[in-house]
């Protein structure tokens, strides 16, 4: 059933305050993109013509598919760390979150932060080690990985220090993907970590790994052995069916499902096995909490349940009144998203959003739900919760253990402020 | 043999092919002296420290050269961020998280310096070298003096100012996340 304008919502059909319309009137209109036609559907259209493109033969195949030059501003913004000549190749891309739909990432807008660059690597010449604790120290080519038996997992990874604009103490008007962009969902396949380590025999009183990159910093992170051994620990050479792009650790990098995103570290030259963690740069003075009593918490691997509002956003604002998609993303490491709830006031009352079914575990999920927006001022939230039962904080009660500016593990609740006119701004509630 | 006896054996045969097919064995044995020039982490145990040894005197002009451009002069003010200064400040809001502030592990110091900097010429610096710019960060945060040589055994003394700091949050405590 596609709907008209006369199977509009009516009142009864709200589920919350601020024109939130229940899920389950989306739903039984069959098709969300009929239903959201609804509006402004009795505007008559003019007469057709033939454009030129149907009326002359198109351009010739190419060796690489590139995005619609109509599409050339999708693309990820760009934050060095550093002035010019001071760390260059340091810093972060953001995946620009709101421009996107469904949950895969596309390779060339996957989110990156490099601690010394993107290292050109010849996959001809790149070796990795496992070595330490083991019964032989073992070393692998390329060539080698890529004649094991491979596992195919899509999982997000998610930088430590995502939406950390959102730690400063004014809220800064950035694009949804500039303030939450730091995170990027895709199919890795790669061979499981601990199919190698059972070849080079692991010594039974072994109980971390030490992983590091080839690139200039030689980024290293310590890694509890369980997570290789009890969960899905990848080193992963293809990413959404296509050899890893060089920023994203090409030939090869870990993968490990939940888990901060420095820990999947790109590059991969070496794991090392261990007894105990290695207290490296990225595991000591970052990627750790400090708490206002002077406490740093350590070793805060999984990243927690959150979600964020795509559209509207800053940018994708509603430009008039009527029914509206909220559409945005959510996620969890500790495993599957099980249910996100949407307020237009700010948190007074709150409506179920459409969640996919049968959401993939430590992945990014869908969610959506129609809004009858009437001109009102309105304050979008939403809420995620896993199947843990973890639901996701709100800024004030994450922030109660610590000072305004620790901006590791943020996963508070996004606030969009909606306009009489439209306009869409971050806000800290 | 029988029949059954021999459909038996060629039924191992078939599975213990297809276990060494999933079981590749690729690996190149290699050995730790191959490794050594890629085993350059040292956790606090100071396993794997090299010989060596340098003070914050001779650490002082490598710095100079080095570091200071974008670690600022006695490594405060540059625009890589502070690494010296803010002991004690953990606890105000305005507190300042440095080398001698916040990290726990002089080892740490070590690995890193000799692992990624100078940030445009990483592993350049000679083991000495390495030594005597991590006396040089230390003593600048008043941890040892300008005389005090670091060298294997003399790094594993020194204790930072916040190496009780932390706590661990792995494996989860139940009730804790």
């Amino acid at each position: 059933m596609v709907s008209s304008p006369t199977s509009l919502p009516s009142s009864e059909e709200h589920a919350a305050n601020g024109g939130l319309v229940s899920r389950r009137w989306l739903l039984r209109s069959g098709l969300v993109a009929g239903a959201m036609s609804a509006s402004g559907s009795l505007v008559h259209a003019e007469q057709l013509r033939v454009p030129e493109w149907s009326s002359t033969p198109g351009l010739k195949m190419t060796g690489y598919g590139q995005p619609s030059p109509f599409e050339n501003s999708v693309v990820r913004p760009a934050l060095d760390l550093f002035p010019e000549g001071i760390g260059d190749g340091s810093g972060v891309s953001f995946t620009p979150l709101e421009k996107l739909a469904g949950t895969i990432t596309p390779n060339g807008l996957f989110f990156e932060r490099h601690h010394s660059g993107i290292p050109e690597i010849d996959p001809a010449q790149h070796q990795f080690a496992i070595h330490g604790n083991v019964k032989r120290s073992l070393l692998f080519t390329v060539e080698n990985l890529l004649r094991y038996p491979m596992v195919s997992r899509t999982c997000f990874i998610e930088c430590a220090g995502n939406s950390l604009f959102n730690s400063m103490d004014e809220p800064q008007q950035r694009t949804a993907g500039e303030i939450h962009g730091l995170i990027g969902n895709a199919e890795w396949t790669g061979v499981p970590l601990r199919l190698l380590l059972d070849e080079a025999g692991i010594n039974p009183d072994a109980s971390w790994v030490l992983a590091e990159g080839a690139d200039a910093a030689k980024m290293s992170r310590s890694i509890p052995l369980a997570k290789i051994v009890d969960d899905e620990a990848i080193i992963a050479l293809y990413q959404n069916g296509e050899r890893l792009r060089p920023e994203q650790g090409y030939p090869m990098r870990l993968v490990l499902p939940g888990w901060q995103g420095s820990m999947n570290v790109k590059w991969l030259r070496r794991v090392k096995v261990l007894n105990a963690p290695v207290h490296t740069k990225d595991e000591t003075s970052k990627y750790t909490l400090l708490q206002k009593d002077g406490i740093s918490k350590q070793f805060t691997y999984e990243m927690g349940v959150k979600s964020v509002i795509t559209s509207p956003s800053p940018g994708m604002e509603p430009s008039n009144p009527g029914l509206h998609l909220i559409s945005g993303v959510a996620w969890s490491g500790a495993g599957r998203i099980k249910r996100v709830e949407i307020s237009a006031d700010g948190g007074k009352s709150w409506a179920d959003a459409i969640v996919d079914q049968n959401p993939a575990s430590k992945a990014l999920t869908r969610f959506q739900l129609a809004w009858d927006w009437k001109s009102e001022p309105a304050i979008l939230l939403s809420r995620a919760t896993d199947e843990t039962g973890a639901v996701q904080p709100t800024r004030s009660k994450w922030y109660e253990p610590y000072n305004s500016n620790q901006l590791f593990h943020q996963n508070s609740i996004q606030a969009w402020s909606v306009s009489s006119s439209g306009g869409v701004s971050n806000v800290y509630i | 043999m029988s029949t059954f006896k021999a459909s038996c054996l060629s039924l191992i045969w078939i599975a213990s092919a297809i276990a060494s097919s999933s079981a590749q064995q690729l690996g190149k044995t290699i050995t730790e002296a191959d490794l050594q020039q890629w085993d350059i982490s040292i956790a606090p145990d100071g396993v794997g420290l090299p010989q060596g040894q340098g003070t914050a005197l001779i650490g002082k002009e490598l710095w100079e050269n080095n570091c200071q451009a974008c670690h600022g002069e006695n490594g405060k003010g540059g625009p890589a961020g502070n690494l010296v200064g803010g002991i004690g400040t953990l606890k105000d809001k305005n507190h300042e998280k440095t080398v001698g502030s916040f990290w726990p592990y002089a080892t740490t110091l070590f690995d890193y310096i000799r692992r990624a900097m100078p940030y445009y010429a990483p592993g350049s610096l000679t083991d000495d070298e390495v030594y005597a710019l991590t006396a040089y960060v230390l003593q600048q945060n008043g941890i040892i003096d300008e005389n005090t040589e670091l060298n294997a055994k003399t790094l594993m003394d020194v204790k930072m100012p916040n190496r009780d700091g932390f706590v661990q949050y792995w494996p989860v405590q139940p009730g804790t996340k």
